[in-house]
């Protein structure tokens, strides 16, 4: 019964993007172009997210992590 | 939300208004669905242009392509490309009275709103939300129906002329003398239709050297009668009567433009209930302001005669003023009394100028014999003369109607503008998909309704707009309130945060429409 409520939910929300980007009222041919652009958009972002933010993340963590243990070692260095 | 009266307490009743702010979400995203259709708009376009679709829409003739274009302005874009899709919410022919029910013929489209055909099929029984059936006169039996019958094998149905050639029957001057004792004034005048009634008489009331002071959102008719005057116009931030009072005064103090003469007259343009907001008119403040700087005052009151008040004699029994007060009475008699035409009461002076000036009265043809036979029955039946309580028990029933109504769609958590006791309820969608998919869904479950789109209503701000009649039940409100509340549901149209903007009562700087703080 589960599956039956959350298919009725995804159908629910499919239709309220509808409404809310006018494909609604769409002829067959622009909703299939106009899906088609926003699919390609979603994909090619999300591809880039996959190749470049672990990459990313890294980076400016090892930066970070340079900048602090810099300080910690300066500290020590004066209390001494 | 209770106006604070800080006027000398003009209200005997309190005034409970409110038109909460569109939410910032549902705004940005109307805008993104706006953007979307613009952009697949101009794709249509283009593909029309260059011949890859068939132009379907009205276009030049080959010879006239090099003259000016005549259908890029946004209206015809607007017309073209987003009224087609969802144009078959409008211009629903309908078969029967249009009462509390209704019968409909079913119509298909299969080029997308193109054109129509008819399937053949009528669905009956369709609750109507949409017509202005008020007071529920709009029947086929009973009195009304009776005497008009009469009435029509006796006078027929044509006048065949104007009121001041042959068309001046005996029943118009019953007529008038019944509407002048129905309102309370000296003397009235009827005419053949409403719309003429404001854009044939403002003229001969006003002229060039003259002001008029004219709300923000007055019907055409107020606006086409104002325009062919020629006198100057402002225009006053609605129902706000601190614009209002700042225009009069830089009228009075500075006078016509260039010259500084004082005006002639100044006239006030007001309506007693806003169709499209269902507000109701701030009239004792508009008629202490009126008295003091000595203008004069129009009211029209096609949706509020017959609606408000309680014996039905409109907005000024509703806030307990006095008829005279009021210079130029303006009416329908399309509205509450189920027939068609309008009316101007006032001082007799007055009356005996509009029929000699008045270009109705001179040019169009007066009231059918049938409509006015209607006219006098359900007026007849309002005030009380027939000897029954049905009028009396209709005005009632018509105010039960809206309170309870108005209640039950706020607590469901629809956004509703306007007043709390006026029968036009407007319920906001905002989306332009929204828009088709509200009037088809409600059209399913078998309510009829009318929603409103832009050029009638600001870009963001559609709305369904329903109107209460006195022949709606108790059940059948309440099957309409259960199945708005489904399709509400459906289409997510429960905005209401419950956060209702204050009515401003701050004294305003400039006419524009900032305000600064003092």
């Amino acid at each position: 019964m589960d599956i039956k409520s959350m298919k009725y939910y995804l159908y629910w929300l499919y239709c309220q993007f509808e409404l809310i980007t006018c494909s609604y009222l769409m002829e067959p041919w622009e909703k299939l172009l106009f899906y088609t652009f926003n699919i390609t958009m979603l994909v090619m972002v999300l591809y880039t997210a996959y190749i470049f933010v672990p990459v990313h993340v890294s980076t400016a963590f090892q930066f970070f992590l340079n900048l602090f243990g810099n300080q910690h070692e300066n500290t020590v260095s004066i209390v001494k | 939300i209770n106006h604070i009266v800080h006027n000398g307490g003009l209200y005997k009743r309190p005034f409970n208004e409110a038109f909460e702010e569109t939410p910032m979400l549902v705004a940005v995203l109307t805008y993104v669905g706006y953007g979307v259709l613009t952009l697949f708009g101009y794709l249509r376009d283009f593909m029309r242009q260059w011949k890859i679709e068939k132009c379907q829409n009205a276009t030049e003739r080959e010879e006239q392509k090099d003259f000016v274009p005549l259908y890029q302005d946004f209206e015809n874009f607007y017309n073209r490309n987003l009224y087609m899709r969802i144009r078959d919410s409008w211009n629903r022919p309908i078969c029967s009275v249009p009462g509390a029910k209704v019968d409909m013929m079913e119509r298909v489209s299969h080029d997308y709103n193109w054109t129509f055909t008819y399937t053949g099929r009528v669905i009956k029984g369709i609750i109507n939300m949409g017509s202005y059936n008020y007071l529920g006169f709009a029947q086929n039996a009973g009195t009304c129906q009776e005497a008009a019958a009469k009435v029509l094998s006796q006078y027929g149905a044509g006048v065949c002329s104007t009121r001041q050639e042959m068309g001046n029957l005996d029943k118009h001057e019953e007529l008038e003398k019944l509407v002048a004792r129905f309102l309370g004034v000296e003397s009235a005048m009827a005419y053949g239709m409403g719309f003429a009634t404001n854009s044939m008489n403002i003229p001969a009331l006003v002229g060039k050297g003259c002001l008029i002071l004219s709300d923000e959102l007055n019907h055409a008719s107020l606006v086409l009668g104002a325009r062919l005057s020629g006198a100057t116009i402002r225009i006053f931030k609605h129902n706000n009567m601190q614009s209002l009072e700042k225009l009069l005064k830089d009228a009075i103090v500075h006078g016509q433009p260039r010259t500084r003469r004082p005006w002639k007259k100044i006239l006030i343009l007001v309506e007693g209930i806003y169709s499209m907001e269902g507000s109701i008119v701030r009239l004792p403040e508009v008629i202490a302001l009126k008295k003091k700087y000595k203008s004069y005052l129009y009211l029209d009151e096609a949706h509020s005669i017959g609606a408000l008040g309680p014996s039905g004699r409109g907005v000024v029994e509703y806030f307990g003023l006095n008829p005279e007060d009021v210079d130029v009475m303006m009416g329908t008699f399309t509205k509450s009394f189920g027939a068609a035409g309008g009316y101007i009461g006032g001082k007799k002076e007055l009356i005996d100028y509009l029929r000699t000036y008045s270009h109705s009265a001179v040019y169009a043809t007066s009231l059918s014999p049938p409509v006015v036979e209607q006219i006098i029955t359900s007026m007849k039946c309002i005030m009380g003369e027939d000897g029954t309580a049905v009028g009396k028990a209709r005005v009632q029933q018509l105010a039960e109607n809206t309170r309870y109504f108005r209640r039950r769609l706020k607590e469901m958590g629809f956004i509703i503008y306007g007043n709390e006791d006026s029968p036009v309820v407007p319920l906001m969608l905002y989306m332009p998909a929204k828009i088709g998919a509200f009037g088809r869904e409600m059209l399913k479950r078998n309510i009829g309704v009318v929603v409103v789109g832009f050029p009638a209503t600001p870009i963001i701000e559609s709305r369904a707009r329903f109107c209460l009649s006195a022949a709606h039940t108790r059940e059948m409100l309440d099957t309409a309130l259960k199945e708005i509340n489904e399709v509400g549901d459906l289409l997510q149209l429960k905005y209401s945060r419950h956060r209702l903007v204050p009515l401003l009562d701050r004294p305003f700087d400039e006419t524009t429409y900032e305000e600064t703080e003092d």
